[in-house]
């Protein structure tokens, strides 16, 4: 990947799309700290990320939530426990409000009731929110999502998109988002940028709906209206 | 049915007809071109084509791949429209495999050379790497600031100890029996039956014992850590816990670490008294002595330095397998193929470990007579 620029802003839900191979999942491990950049600078929160000590890093790193591509949830541990984990690890609190932040995470993202199980006793719009409800488990500034309606059916990728966009109004957190469902892009989006899968690059900075209405790009049109059989910008 | 066949019809045209479909016998490709050697302006047609199924687009497509390698040009646009539609779609997705094969086919012995030895220092960078961290995990535990978890360590106790039992105590026994054998046919020849008591002893104690309960281990152990772990770096289950902060060594390999260390000198020991048993019954059953006299001989010819040394051997073992599976496991690609790969990895490394180790001590012992 090159000439990777972009900025996001508080409290927006924040877009990177791109057809496969573009490097989306790249970008986001170096967002999420898993990759250094080979150049360039990340700052992370106001901070140079990879200038800081890994001390640092790791403490940055804490206000940030995850939900990965494959949920990520510990197998070994039920859902209440993947979710206390980070809480006992990084806080004081005591076991009995650990357990009671636990049900209310679990009830944000209309799991109440579900935390003995074990992520392979649920289904995939569960374990996607049950990864949602950890990532939230430290209560982040940013959220990050890698492909979150991927193995979903319409449906429950719809209600992921609606609790997210929830989430996130009512938290007044900041959501970055690398998917190519264009229904969650033009749903949720309100900034995108649009990565080129033979530069590697940024081919397009903006709203998704203007970038749709107003683009030259003929890869990003076809992009966006799914090759010309789908137009959301009616 | 019509019988399949492509006619060459003077001057330039190929006419393919009836009906290719799989299990008839049909024109190939090669002797199409035989027949009618690739040149320039050539074109395909099939008016009177039949039914079809994959066999003609495949001959199809043997003859435009062979023409284009001849450089020569083969207009396929004459054939019926569905087959225009298949040959597009293959020669442009072999246009694409071509072009990201061609980087790896011109790289000559020394880029290779090069490509290989970045990959061994990355290799050996990588597990001194590994080294340096597990020993600073077992620094915090003795420092009492470890994050491991006890629960954890406690499940892995088991997996590596009582639960290895059984296999443990077959192969044991089968060995004792195997090497009392083995010994007393030529102690027979000097009437010596009674040190077989000796060579099962000694035998297994110091050098049998270890090597089979490290190997067992490498096999149902090592390969599970491997295995787990694996599976964790597939379902981003590591990276959660690196973007976390969680530390990996204190969580994952530090519970897998010391519940094989400490458990692999437990299980020489069982090895070794079920196996001087299996011994035991060769030397009741086979050479009619008395059980107080294999006893006795027992301890009479093996010292206390023999059961230390294969103990010695068994930590080292047990600190190399639970290495090895934990290294393979935390280097695991994306995969599920990656998984049987690190899997894989995590035997043999710990056999070529075992090995190396072994004949270490073995020359140790020896020239510090031991």
């Amino acid at each position: 990947m090159q000439d990777i620029s972009f900025q996001v802003e508080a409290g927006s839900v924040f877009i990177v799309m791109g057809p496969s191979g573009c490097g989306k999942s790249t970008l986001l491990r170096h967002l999420i700290g898993l990759q250094k950049p080979a150049s360039g600078t990340y700052r992370l929160l106001g901070k140079e990320y990879w200038s800081l000590p890994p001390d640092e890093q790791t403490r940055l790193m804490r206000r940030v939530g995850i939900l990965y591509q494959r949920c990520g949830l510990w197998s070994s541990m039920t859902i209440a426990q993947n979710i206390a984990l980070p809480l006992q690890q990084y806080t004081t609190l005591p076991q009995k409000e650990i357990d009671a932040l636990c049900e209310y995470k679990l009830a944000l993202v209309g799991l109440a009731g579900c935390g003995d199980y074990y992520p392979s006793e649920l289904s995939g719009g569960m374990q996607k929110r049950a990864g949602l409800a950890r990532a939230m488990a430290l209560d982040p500034e940013i959220l990050f999502f890698d492909e979150p309606s991927s193995g979903l059916d319409p449906v429950s990728a719809n209600r992921l998109d609606e609790l997210m966009l929830q989430l996130q109004q009512s938290l007044n957190s900041t959501l970055v988002v690398v998917t190519h469902d264009l229904d969650s892009i033009f749903a949720i989006g309100s900034n995108a940028i649009y990565l080129d899968p033979v530069t590697k690059s940024i081919a397009a900075q903006g709203k998704p709906l203007d970038l749709l209405r107003h683009t030259d790009n003929p890869a990003l049109r076809e992009f966006l209206s799914r090759g010309g059989h789908r137009n959301h910008a009616q | 049915m019509n019988t399949p066949t492509a006619q060459f019809l003077p001057p330039d045209r190929i006419v393919f007809a009836g009906d290719w479909l799989r299990g008839q016998k049909h024109p190939t490709c090669k002797a199409i071109l035989d027949e009618h050697p690739p040149k320039d302006g050539v074109r395909l047609e099939a008016p009177q084509l039949g039914q079809w199924d994959s066999t003609l687009p495949l001959v199809l497509l043997g003859l435009v791949v062979a023409y284009r390698k001849a450089g020569h040009s083969l207009d396929y646009r004459q054939l019926p429209e569905g087959l225009v539609k298949l040959l597009d779609l293959c020669l442009a997705s072999q246009r694409k495999a071509a072009t990201a094969t061609v980087d790896a086919e011109q790289l000559s012995i020394i880029h290779q050379a090069g490509y290989f030895g970045l990959r061994l220092s990355k290799a050996i960078g990588d597990i001194a790497n590994f080294i340096g961290e597990l020993v600073l995990a077992m620094g915090r535990l003795i420092a009492g600031k470890s994050q491991m978890r006890f629960r954890d360590f406690h499940g892995k106790l088991l997996i590596s100890g009582p639960r290895a039992l059984p296999i443990i105590a077959l192969i044991s026994f089968l060995m004792g029996i195997i090497l009392a054998f083995i010994g007393a046919i030529p102690l027979k020849w000097f009437q010596a039956e009674i040190y077989v008591a000796s060579l099962v002893g000694i035998g297994m104690l110091r050098l049998m014992g270890p090597v089979m309960v490290g190997i067992v281990m490498a096999g149902r152990s090592s390969s599970a850590f491997a295995a787990e772990l694996g599976t964790m770096q597939v379902n981003e289950e590591l990276d959660a816990m690196r973007t976390l902060g969680i530390p990996l060594m204190d969580f994952l390999v530090m519970p897998r670490f010391l519940a094989m260390s400490l458990m692999m000198p437990l299980l020489g020991i069982f090895a070794d008294l079920i196996s001087i048993l299996g011994g035991l019954v060769v030397a009741v059953v086979y050479l009619r002595l008395t059980p107080l006299s294999y006893i006795s001989t027992l301890t009479q010819t093996t010292s206390i330095k023999d059961l230390l040394v294969g103990l010695f051997t068994c930590s080292v073992l047990g600190i190399l397998d639970s290495i090895c599976g934990c290294y393979q496991g935390l280097h695991c690609g994306r995969d599920a193929e990656a998984v049987g790969r690190a899997t894989t990895s995590a035997v043999i490394s710990c056999i070529i470990c075992i090995v190396i180790a072994v004949s270490l001590i073995t020359i140790l012992t020896v020239v510090l007579a031991i």
